[in-house]
């Protein structure tokens, strides 16, 4: 079903892209991580906006993902764009709808361009899942409320004596974050779920994040990231250059001794198995046709199309095939017509799922209404260079990464076309169909 | 952040009682403005004729007498006391008037009358409200001292900084700051001359309020009707009534302030603590006592000589503001790009980040940026910024692992290794790329700029920045001319300096520019000493008597020996001239990687950062001083004359700022001419005969400078 919103104007104004780069993606280890959201935002946009001779303040404006916005940075957008020096009078705004929200950042941008509204725009993402804080259950808060408002020394001791320390155990908010709701599932017994509903084994998600591993890990050894990730620098003066959740030695081996997390003892989807809790923030440069002329910009790729879709909770880790396959619909392409794709691993058993979903005859009528499936994605095409297994999944950022990726490795390879997209917890999705010039 | 439309907008914030709705001046003084509001509260505006700033010149307090003498007359409901001034309320005395003023008398006299007129304000009898924004320093903090309530707006300053005059408060403030709040604080505050920000200002008691300028109505209306409770000094402060818990004290305070300033050379805090420790008995005889001791101290050599200290440093100022001079007015540095982030580039770069620039910073080692980022943010730590203020310099500090902000900056300035072929190729490099009008600065301090503009399309964008060691630090930068400079970029250059809150030297390209150059003969003749057997702690015990703030052997060390052996060797083959040879030993510890500070070991060991110093030296020899100090004075003569730099006073301000040239003693070409050239020409003469060529006096002290 295509809403109105979605549908594409029969005349519109070319969206290109001119660059983009990202932070590292840096693993959390337990702490907060030396970077807050803006300042990864900040570190990875001073560079892309001074290497394509920009001043800082002829943007149009600012648009940013983030999913965990920390107390200290609310409107991260607006911060970042102030920290940034784009000047006092750059609007700025942040989305988030989720796992998809730096995609949707480029997503607007792409719309507002398209429509005439703006010419040139700063669109990213930025996460710092390490950052992500301990909060208090309802009853310490409500013992909290009480004792404040306790005056004297007898209710104060009287409140005292209601003082239970288990209710000040914290709770992890990460894991809330990360839990669905509507139908109280964590992200990863929804992978649960699909595994099974396509029988993706245990052995074919390990073997999945291996060479996410490998991929990642020869990437980085072939210099193929270097225009992409742009290095951190912490205020100890310690640099940050790669993405340090990569295990070039993984091994299907090691790899099926892991326990399972989210649903034990039984489950198939491990830590091993699932993408990285991390930090990082990436941006990309949108620009009109005009302004690439004004600012005499080389853009990398235009922006064809795009697509949201949404579907039950249980089974968000579908919702790409649907997103995916209206492009492909509304392009008239079939799977050999797409040279490169990034499907964001979320986890090795749902990328593996929404492959067969697209090669699966009922899930096609069901959910595409076709009657033939599409087919099998070569694994050659997709996820080339690894992904959230091997490097991590800043919520709020990856989006953005995997398009911004996608035109990096289609560049590399001489390919003409494209297709990012990712899996959004709530039962979402967004597609980005991209053409590289 | 403040764009445009705040700070068109700021302006309206300032409460200005009856003069906001009317502004125009009541009163026919030439300094203050005078006008009652519907309340009868009447508002006294400071307004400083023909000046951006207050200072207490001699007709101001006159008006200032008229003024309260017709208040006296006429009693308002209340006094509100403020400066007109959009920057700050009254920065202190008019040191320019201290010039004219010979005999203690003269001071005494002149001195009693200000505080006939600051008595007059405190004898007012209607409550008095001094409302302060920016700075309140010296005479100007005294004079609130005078008043019974003070408002401070946030961001002010108030600070009694005549210690660094060589004085102390003069206009009642030894007094009224001791009786406001606790006694050791406010002699702290007077013995260090250091300002004190608003919040701690008010923690003292110094400020009653801190208040927005937008609630500042109410408050003073709080004020008038005595709803503000104003701290008592309390118990604290009642123990220093009793005469031997202030001697006791009063030892403590002379042994911290002889650590920092020596009592032979810098008398002032002696005579404040004596002041503090006597009090003469009554609040009256104190003042009498300040106004003895503050004339005595004006009218010796140290506080002469630290005054003229005070004029270098506005000389120098004004060349930065490029003052005088005919040209249009350079168009400010913004961006900065910094090429080479080793120890001085990366301090030059943090530094201009602290100073508010754009600064991108390029080394060919990515790591080595890293830690300049490091670097600056410990340099944010140690000078107390703010956790945002923090953030924005490391912010502007923008790594730049591509050298690209060599297009964008409108100066760039080199601070790679000191090779000539090194510097050309980056040169090569970078001049293309450049953007239209951009300055290209280097920082060598041994390379004749003659020789690096070799091969540039457009030498007259090119110039020397010389920065000195340790960058946050040394107030001095050398801004180097060369043939072929243009004067728009000479003057664009000192303004820059100006910019980052540094003093510019203006000296040609010779060998070793100034500073090196006074500075390598002194240091080559203590490596001299040490290689004679003399104890390393017995050198630099002479140079610390005279007034240096630190001895040659230790300064070599913290300089690092490379470095020194390294100016050493191209002055000795440039200038053709006699500097000592280096003794082997030490090319060997240079060799052995022994450089000083820097590796721990040196002339000194280092621990921690300082040295390990043996105590009670033998005593050095008699003429150690001459030897020590002569070769310097004599290279700065050479300098002079072949005009290196442009005067005397330049030289002066140049070798203090640059090297800490024991300031009461007013500069080296202060103090030769003090001591007479003709003696220093014999004493250099009589030197040469004993110790070699190398003291042949210089040509310059055949004939005694003119008078001042």
């Amino acid at each position: 079903m295509v809403s109105q919103s979605q549908s594409q104007p029969a005349e519109h104004r070319p969206v290109y892209i001119v660059d983009g780069a990202r932070t590292p993606f840096l693993k959390a280890r337990g702490r907060p991580g030396p970077f807050t959201p803006v300042d990864l935002a900040v570190q990875c946009g001073r560079p892309l906006i001074m290497r394509n001779n920009l001043s800082p303040d002829v943007f149009d404006q600012v648009i940013l993902g983030c999913v965990n916005v920390i107390s200290e940075e609310m409107n991260p957008a607006r911060v970042a764009a102030l920290r940034l020096g784009m000047g006092e009078a750059m609007p700025a705004f942040t989305v988030q709808i989720n796992c998809g929200s730096g995609m949707q950042s480029i997503d607007t941008a792409y719309k507002y361009i398209r429509d005439g509204g703006a010419d040139l725009i700063l669109a990213g993402g930025a996460e710092a899942l390490s950052h992500s804080p301990l909060l208090l259950q309802q009853n310490a808060v409500n013992w909290l409320a009480d004792f404040q408002r306790a005056k004297g020394i007898g209710s104060r001791l009287g409140s005292l004596t209601r003082f239970r320390p288990a209710d000040f155990k914290p709770v992890i908010g990460l894991e809330r974050g990360l839990t669905d709701p509507i139908v109280e599932l964590n992200m990863g017994q929804t992978a649960e779920v699909i595994g099974q509903l396509f029988n993706v084994t245990r052995a074919q998600a390990d073997e999945y994040a291996v060479s996410s591993h490998h991929r990642l890990a020869r990437a980085q050894k072939e210099g193929w990231l270097e225009n992409e990730v742009v290095p951190l620098i912490s205020r100890d003066g310690k640099m940050y250059t790669s993405d340090d959740g990569v295990r070039p030695d993984s091994s299907v081996e090691h790899l099926s001794t892991l326990k399972p997390v989210f649903e034990r003892p039984y489950g198939k989807v491990t830590a091993g198995n699932s993408s990285q809790i991390t930090d990082g923030a990436s941006w990309v440069i949108l620009a009109s046709e005009e302004a690439v002329k004004k600012y005499k910009l080389e853009p990398r790729a235009v922006i064809a199309d795009s697509y949201w879709s949404a579907l039950d909770p249980e089974i968000m880790g579908l919702a790409p095939v649907l997103s995916a396959s209206e492009l492909l619909k509304r392009g008239k392409f079939s799977l050999e017509d797409i040279d490169l794709w990034e499907l964001n691993e979320a986890f090795a058993t749902q990328v593996l799922a929404c492959l067969a979903a697209w090669d699966d005859a009922d899930f096609s009528r069901l959910a595409l209404g076709r009657d033939e499936p599409y087919g099998r994605i070569d694994r050659e095409k997709l996820n080339v260079d690894g992904g959230a297994v091997s490097l991590g999944h800043p919520v709020g950022t990856s989006g953005n990464r995997i398009v911004l990726h996608l035109i990096n490795a289609m560049h590399r390879q001489g390919l003409k076309r494209g297709i990012a997209t990712e899996c959004i917890g709530g039962g979402q999705s967004g597609a980005m169909l991209i053409e590289t010039l | 952040m403040t764009g445009k439309l705040y700070s068109a907008l700021k302006a309206r914030s300032v409460e200005l009682g009856p003069f906001k709705d009317a502004p125009a001046a009541t009163g026919h003084w030439k300094n203050w403005q005078l006008a009652r509001d519907a309340q009868g509260v009447a508002w006294l505006l400071m307004d400083k004729k023909d000046s951006s700033v207050n200072v207490l010149s001699e007709d101001l307090l006159q008006e200032l007498d008229e003024v309260l003498d017709s208040l006296h007359n006429d009693t308002p409901t209340a006094l509100v006391l403020r400066s007109a001034k959009p920057g700050s309320f009254c920065v202190g005395a008019d040191i320019k008037e201290f010039r004219h003023l010979n005999s203690e008398e003269e001071v005494a006299s002149k001195l009693g009358a200000a505080h006939a007129v600051a008595q007059k304000l405190v004898d007012l009898p209607c409550p008095t409200v001094a409302v302060i924004h920016g700075q309140a320093l010296g005479g100007g903090l005294e004079l609130a001292l005078c008043c019974d309530y003070r408002m401070a707006v946030p961001g002010s300053t108030v600070g009694l900084p005549e210690i660094m005059l060589g004085l102390h408060p003069g206009l009642g403030g030894t007094l009224r700051l001791c009786q406001l709040i606790d006694p050791l604080a406010a002699m702290t505050m007077m013995l260090t001359g250091k300002n004190t920000r608003d919040k701690k200002a008010k923690s003292l008691g110094i400020i009653d309020q801190l208040v927005e300028e937008r609630h500042l109505d109410n408050a003073i209306e709080a004020a008038i009707e005595g709803k503000i409770k104003q701290r008592k000094s309390g118990l604290r402060s009642s123990v220093f009534n009793i005469r031997w818990v202030r001697s006791l004290a009063a030892k403590k305070m002379r042994s911290q302030a002889a650590e920092k300033a020596p009592p032979q050379h810098y008398p002032a805090p002696e005579a404040l603590i004596t002041l503090w420790e006597e009090q003469g008995g009554s609040a009256r005889t104190w003042l009498q006592e300040e106004i003895t001791s503050f004339a005595h101290l004006m009218a010796t050599d140290t506080s002469r000589n630290l005054v003229r200290i005070f004029f270098l440093r506005e000389k120098m100022k004004a060349l930065a503001a490029n003052k005088g001079s005919d040209g249009p007015t350079p168009e400010p540095i913004r961006h900065v790009h910094v090429i080479g982030a080793g120890a001085m580039g990366g301090d030059i770069a943090g530094w201009c980040a602290v100073q508010g620039l754009r600064v991108t910073l390029f080394d060919m080692q990515a790591e080595t940026i890293a830690k300049a980022v490091g670097k600056t943010a410990d340099l944010c730590k140690k000078k107390h910024l703010s956790k945002a203020d923090t953030r924005d310099v490391l912010d502007r500090l923008i790594p730049d692992f591509h050298n690209i902000g060599v297009a964008q900056a409108d100066l760039v300035l080199e601070a790679v290794p000191e090779k000539i072929d090194i510097k050309h190729k980056v040169f090569a490099d970078i001049e293309p790329r450049m953007k239209p009008g951009a300055i290209l600065a280097t920082n060598t301090s041994s390379i004749p700029l003659e020789q690096l503009q070799e091969g540039l399309k457009d030498p007259s964008r090119m110039v020397g920045v010389h920065f000195f060691n340790p960058v946050a630090l040394m107030q001095l930068v050398e801004v180097v001319e060369h043939s072929k400079a243009s004067k728009e970029t000479l003057a664009r250059a000192r303004a820059f300096v100006g910019q980052i809150s540094r003093l510019p030297a203006p000296v040609t390209s010779a060998p070793g520019f100034l500073v090196n150059r006074a500075l390598t003969p002194y240091l080559m003749e203590a490596l001299v000493m040490l290689d004679e057997g003399m104890a390393a702690e017995s050198i630099d015990q002479v140079a610390l008597d005279f007034g240096m703030p630190m001895g040659p052997i230790e300064l070599a060390d913290q300089v690092g020996l490379d470095i020194c052996l390294g100016v050493a060797d191209m002055l000795r083959e440039r200038l053709d001239n006699d500097m000592p040879q280096t003794p082997g030993w030490l090319s060997k510890k240079v060799d052995n990687g022994e450089l000083g500070r820097k590796t721990d070991a040196g002339l000194y060991r280092w621990k921690d950062g300082k040295p390990d110093k043996k105590q009670d030296p033998p005593k050095a020899p008699e003429d150690t001083l001459d030897r020590l100090i002569l070769p310097m004075l004599n290279a700065c003569m050479a300098c002079l004359r072949e005009g290196v730099i442009q005067d005397a006073d330049l030289l002066d301000g140049a070798m203090i700022f640059g090297t800490g040239f024991a300031p009461f003693r007013g500069g080296p070409m202060h103090y030769a001419r003090n001591r007479g050239y003709s003696d220093v020409k014999a004493s250099l003469q009589s030197l040469e005969q004993l110790h070699g060529e190398r003291f042949a006096p210089d040509s310059g002290w055949e004939k005694e400078p003119d008078d001042d």
